[in-house]
């Protein structure tokens, strides 16, 4: 490459002209930086973030390398779903027109402590994978409370600093949780569903349920919007109670397993127009239509530290073509903290004890 | 043999100036959307996965074109570390606008998820799904993305010193004129 030859004119700058245009230059710099600091957050520090979400989880629980920052304890689960093709009219999902689709599941305990006694809560989830063979997949996390407490993310995150340990003495003062309630009114149903539940001495008896709302996009592109959720196939006789120890659960499963699959029927609740979509604190009229999409079949478990479901990010906007997200605010919230705390346990997966859970730290 | 040109050719030039919005908007959107919990995180990542696989088709086809079109020289005058700096730090913004797409859909593979660039269109996977290589390869994505808009920084703020300071030509290649 031959170098291109000086231009003939080129008075020298005189020292103010210098510094002002040295001066612009570093102006241009400066607003840029100074823009992506600001889409950053660096210049707010109360935005709600997903690192601040899954700060205040890690602080309210400990970490636990490894492990998921909210509901720590479960199980892998091995299945697949059978559609009854009822909603195939409202979805164009492949999951709903084949006749079977692989699952991966797990089955686990709300919040971050990996050790959490199991009858310590009423609360047992449930999350889904289904992946389809076009290769799209529909993940969903649901929880056995018909409602979330609160319809925001930034509500949900007072609640978790209402929980948070009080450093002076290392335990939630008591004081701020009923304060928190005592302000927020739309957590009535969900309190009120707490206190008239018992912990459940088994997975396999619960109902679990999406709570959020989503739409199902018809062929033609017509939207239903919609609630869906798991009901259990087999229940136990009435007045069962959950044993004693603080691992029941995975033994349960394990248990039940051995004699069987285990089989819930997939409901999927139709909103009716002005239904709220957008707030998961409310539930829908019980008198609403519900399809029964087709059953949930499980068939064998594997422990959580080496199973398959360890890897997943049970990110319920993992939607196939066919489903598509709501208004929910907690949709796009669960997605960003999820994608925080995966990243976090991704990242010390070889922390994790590979012994049986039973073994604590 | 003919003339050096003055000018970058007027392909060159408008996929310089058409990834320069890309990027500096894909900087901006990624930056975004990981210090979200709204709903900006979601329409944020459906811009981000597009946008980013067409820098990725428009930086090979800036490469071929850089390969078989003539780049105006740098200026006789310019000190040999600016001279360096100008060539390195184009190499680092080439490698750059190469590597971290691939890495987006390298990372979203190894985190076993769909790589979705709309609601039905699927790429394949790139790799396959492993939770340690996805956390190495999102963090290398984010550190990258931050050393693109550094290197974009140092690119811009070089830029208006030939322009403004040393008024040699070397913006002006890049802005108007014909040979």
């Amino acid at each position: 490459m031959v170098d291109r030859p000086s231009p003939p004119d080129r008075p020298p700058l005189s020292a103010a002209s210098l510094s002002l245009r040295l001066g612009g230059i570093a102006l241009v710099v400066a607003a840029l930086a100074g823009a992506m600091a600001y889409v950053h957050g660096t210049f707010d520090p109360q935005r709600l973030t997903p690192k601040a979400l899954v700060d205040v989880l890690e602080k309210n629980n400990g970490v636990h390398p490894g492990f998921r920052r909210n509901h720590a304890k479960g199980v892998c689960v091995i299945g697949y779903f059978e559609s009854s093709g009822e909603a195939r009219s409202y979805s164009s999902a492949q999951v709903f027109n084949e006749a079977r689709t692989p699952v991966v599941g797990r089955f686990a305990l709300p919040a971050g402590n990996p050790y959490a006694p199991d009858g310590s809560v009423p609360i047992r989830s449930l999350a889904l994978r289904f992946t389809q063979a076009n290769g799209q997949q529909w993940r969903s996390g649901m929880n056995s409370m018909p409602v979330f407490p609160v319809g925001t993310p930034e509500a949900f995150y007072q609640l978790q600093q209402a929980s948070a340990p009080d450093p002076a003495t290392g335990k939630p003062n008591p004081a701020s949780v009923p304060a928190f309630f005592a302000a927020h009114p739309e957590a009535m149903p969900f309190l009120q569903w707490i206190k008239s539940t018992k912990p459940s001495a088994s997975y396999a008896t619960e109902t679990y349920n999406g709570i959020n709302a989503f739409y199902l996009v018809s062929a033609s592109g017509q939207r239903q919007a919609v609630r869906w959720g798991v009901v259990p196939l087999t229940q136990d006789v009435p007045g069962a109670v959950a044993p004693e120890g603080d691992d029941f659960l995975e033994k349960d499963l394990v248990q039940r397993l051995a004699a069987g699959p285990l089989r819930w029927r997939l409901n999927i609740t139709l909103a009716n127009p002005g239904d709220p979509t957008d707030d998961a604190s409310k539930a829908w009229p019980s008198e609403r239509k519900v399809l029964n999409a087709g059953t949930l079949v499980l068939e064998r478990s594997q422990p959580q530290n080496e199973g398959e479901c360890r890897d997943i990010n049970y990110d319920p906007l993992v939607l196939p073509s066919g489903i598509a997200a709501s208004d929910d605010p907690l949709l796009a919230a669960r997605s960003a903290a999820y994608a925080s705390s995966y990243l976090r346990r991704t990242s010390e997966v070889d922390q994790l004890p590979h012994a049986a859970q039973e073994s604590r730290p | 043999m003919s003339a050096q040109p003055n000018h970058f050719a007027p392909l060159a030039r408008l996929l310089h100036w058409l990834m320069a919005l890309m990027i500096i908007a894909m900087l901006f959107i990624g930056a975004g959307m990981v210090a979200s919990v709204s709903e900006r995180h979601e329409w944020l990542i459906h811009l981000h996965k597009p946008l980013g696989i067409a820098i990725l088709l428009l930086v090979i086809v800036r490469l071929l074109v850089r390969f078989t079109t003539r780049q105006p020289p740098l200026p006789a005058d310019l000190p040999g570390w600016q001279a360096l700096a100008a060539k390195a730090s184009h190499v680092l913004l080439y490698t750059l606008m190469l590597i971290l797409p691939l890495l987006g859909w390298a990372m979203i593979s190894a985190a076993g998820d769909p790589v979705m660039l709309g609601s039905s269109l699927q790429l394949p996977s790139l790799l396959p799904a492993n939770a340690q290589l996805f956390a190495w390869l999102r963090k290398a994505h984010g550190f990258l993305a931050y050393l693109l808009f550094l290197t974009v920084l140092l690119h811009l703020a070089a830029a208006l010193f030939h322009g403004w300071v040393r008024r040699d030509g070397v913006l002006e290649s890049m802005l108007h004129g014909k040979d």
